[in-house]
């Protein structure tokens, strides 16, 4: 659905992207996992056509991003990191233009913002001018909005950052529902728990390159499944051990204090790059 | 259409500050001038207030027009919904006709309002004559095209200003809207007629006195007008980094 090759991009003299490759099938949900600043927005500026692309190829449901670019452009749907509605009109107005820009017919624009402002729980409010909503609110409009014309893939540019725990989950809920809709999903995130509960497959970015790209429970099955953080040195440490056993065998010889948890995708990072994802 | 309709349904939504600020400025010309000047100064048989509110609307049309490029930075840099129309599937041509468009509605909005300030001050000239409207609609299409160019190519709201004042401030005072062209220094009138604003006001004022403009004029704006939108429409290109 997506396919990405060898893309990069330099600005002036910034290399964002070092030759990044991809392919996400139908319906699967993609996490692009890493630091700020590794490339993820730049990655989906570009598949969405609002960056150049320096370098590489890229290809939406088959058509080439640059050679076919309108036809690549009606199989996404797109929610930006940063809002961008129209604050001084109406959601139903927002979602309206949308419609327009993608050429649907006036019945079909009215049932899907009903069907959909009712998806995202906004129907009551669809006369209110935007700028009267809430943060969360307002991503679940964008969200909305990008489904509008019924896009094969979306993407979703950290969907939830800046947001309390409680709409976070509410997000990811939405989310879910969304890919078992039938949507290819490609979602960038820098939380780990965000990568670890949604998504079928993670790639790891870091520096504008894809360190590593497989499933989260291969990730956390290549370093263990149980792990132990504890201070030696003054410097916080984890050791990973393959079960349970291992870990308390380990346990009955340690003296100070320890926390035993389970392996999680931050552990996977950590040993990869050798460095924790939020800096 | 959609960029269209999404620009006058946010105009909409400012008519009543927007037309304000239309009749701020005009009002103050028509007051300061106009009775400074009072009936003693005349231009070709014409009072200055007959003289001076053509100028008014030629000067108008333009600043209201290329006041889009405004608009759109406040929504590129600001509200980032210019993103929206960047992921679109739409084709240069129809966003830069949506702007642009927008952008001469806007401003027959504002000759409008001009127009019937000049009623109440009981100036009575041909504001009926297609000629005129003709010459005002071109005007707009010059600089509605130009500030859609420029404002795909600035790289932030400061730059925009600046080009506000460096372009568009100067031409209004200088391209026959307040006293006529013939009146200034030769090298001056030199350039004052590479100024596409010169000529159209020529033709707004010769429309509003009920005489015929004749066509070069017209063709002179109008070709302006199409280089300027070819370059909007190479210029939405460069908006994308
Ligand atoms: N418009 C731009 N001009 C110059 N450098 C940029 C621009 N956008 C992003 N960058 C740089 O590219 C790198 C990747 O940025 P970005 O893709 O936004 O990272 P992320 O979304 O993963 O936080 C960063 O080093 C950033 O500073
Ligand atoms: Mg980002």
């Amino acid at each position: 659905m997506i396919r990405v090759e060898g893309l990069k991009k330099v600005y002036r003299n910034v290399h964002a992207l070092n030759g990044v490759s991809f392919h996400v099938k139908s319906g699967e949900l993609f996490a692009y996992l890493g630091p700020n600043g590794a490339g993820k927005t730049t990655t989906i500026r570009i598949l969405t056509g609002l960056t150049r692309l320096s370098g590489g190829d890229a290809w939406l449901n088959g058509f080439h991003i640059e050679r076919d670019t309108l036809r690549a452009k009606r199989q996404f749907g797109l929610v930006m990191q940063s809002i961008n509605l129209d604050q001084e009109l109406t959601l139903l107005e927002n979602m309206d233009i949308h419609g327009r820009l993608y050429g649907m017919t006036k019945a079909l624009r009215r049932s899907r913002i009903r069907e959909l402002l009712g998806y995202v729980d906004l129907i009551s409010r669809r006369d209110t001018i935007v700028k009267r909503l809430s943060g969360g609110m307002k991503r679940r409009l964008m969200v909305a909005r990008a489904l509008m014309h019924s896009p094969r893939i979306l993407f979703l540019d950290e969907p939830t950052v800046g947001l309390d725990p409680g709409i976070r989950r509410r997000i990811w809920g939405l989310i879910k529902q969304i890919q078992h809709s039938g949507t290819t999903i490609f979602l960038t995130t820098h939380y780990i728990e965000e990568a670890e509960f949604l998504a079928d497959r993670v790639a790891f970015i870091d520096n504008g390159r894809i360190v590593a790209l497989d499933t989260p429970s291969a990730f956390m099955a290549r370093i263990g499944k149980w792990a132990i953080d504890l201070i030696q040195d003054d410097q916080m440490k984890s050791i990973y051990f393959k079960d349970r056993k291992e870990a308390d065998s380990f346990v009955a010889t340690h003296r100070g204090s320890y926390t035993l948890r389970r392996v999680n995708l931050e552990d996977a990072f950590l040993s990869l790059t050798g460095k924790k994802v939020k800096n | 259409m959609a960029v269209y309709l999404r620009e006058m349904l946010l105009l909409r939504r400012r008519i009543k500050r927007l037309i304000l600020s239309m009749s701020v400025s005009p009002l103050l010309y028509l007051i300061a001038f106009g009775y400074a000047m009072g009936k003693s100064v005349k231009f070709g048989g014409h009072t200055y207030l007959e003289f001076l509110i053509p100028g008014l609307v030629a000067m108008s049309s333009m600043t209201q027009s290329f006041a889009i490029a405004t608009d759109i930075n406040v929504a590129r840099f600001y509200w980032h919904i210019f993103e929206e129309f960047q992921a679109a599937p739409i084709g240069n041509v129809a966003y830069v006709a949506g702007e642009v468009l927008a952008g001469v509605s806007r401003a027959l909005i504002s000759v409008t309002v001009i127009l019937t300030l000049g009623m109440l001050f009981g100036v009575r000239l041909h504001w009926l004559s297609p000629l005129f409207w003709l010459a005002v609609a071109l005007n707009s299409f010059v600089f509605a095209s130009l500030a859609v160019a420029l404002a795909m190519l600035v790289k932030s709201h400061a730059d925009q200003s600046l080009l506000t004042s460096f372009v568009i401030t100067p031409m209004a005072f200088l391209g026959g809207t307040f006293f006529p062209v013939d009146r200034l220094p030769h090298w001056a009138g030199q350039i004052i007629w590479i100024l596409p604003l010169t000529h159209a006001s020529r033709a707004i004022r010769q429309a509003a006195f009920g005489n015929l403009p004749g066509p070069s004029p017209y063709l002179f704006v109008g070709i302006t007008g199409i280089i300027f939108f070819i370059m909007a429409l190479k210029c939405v290109n460069q908006a994308r980094d």
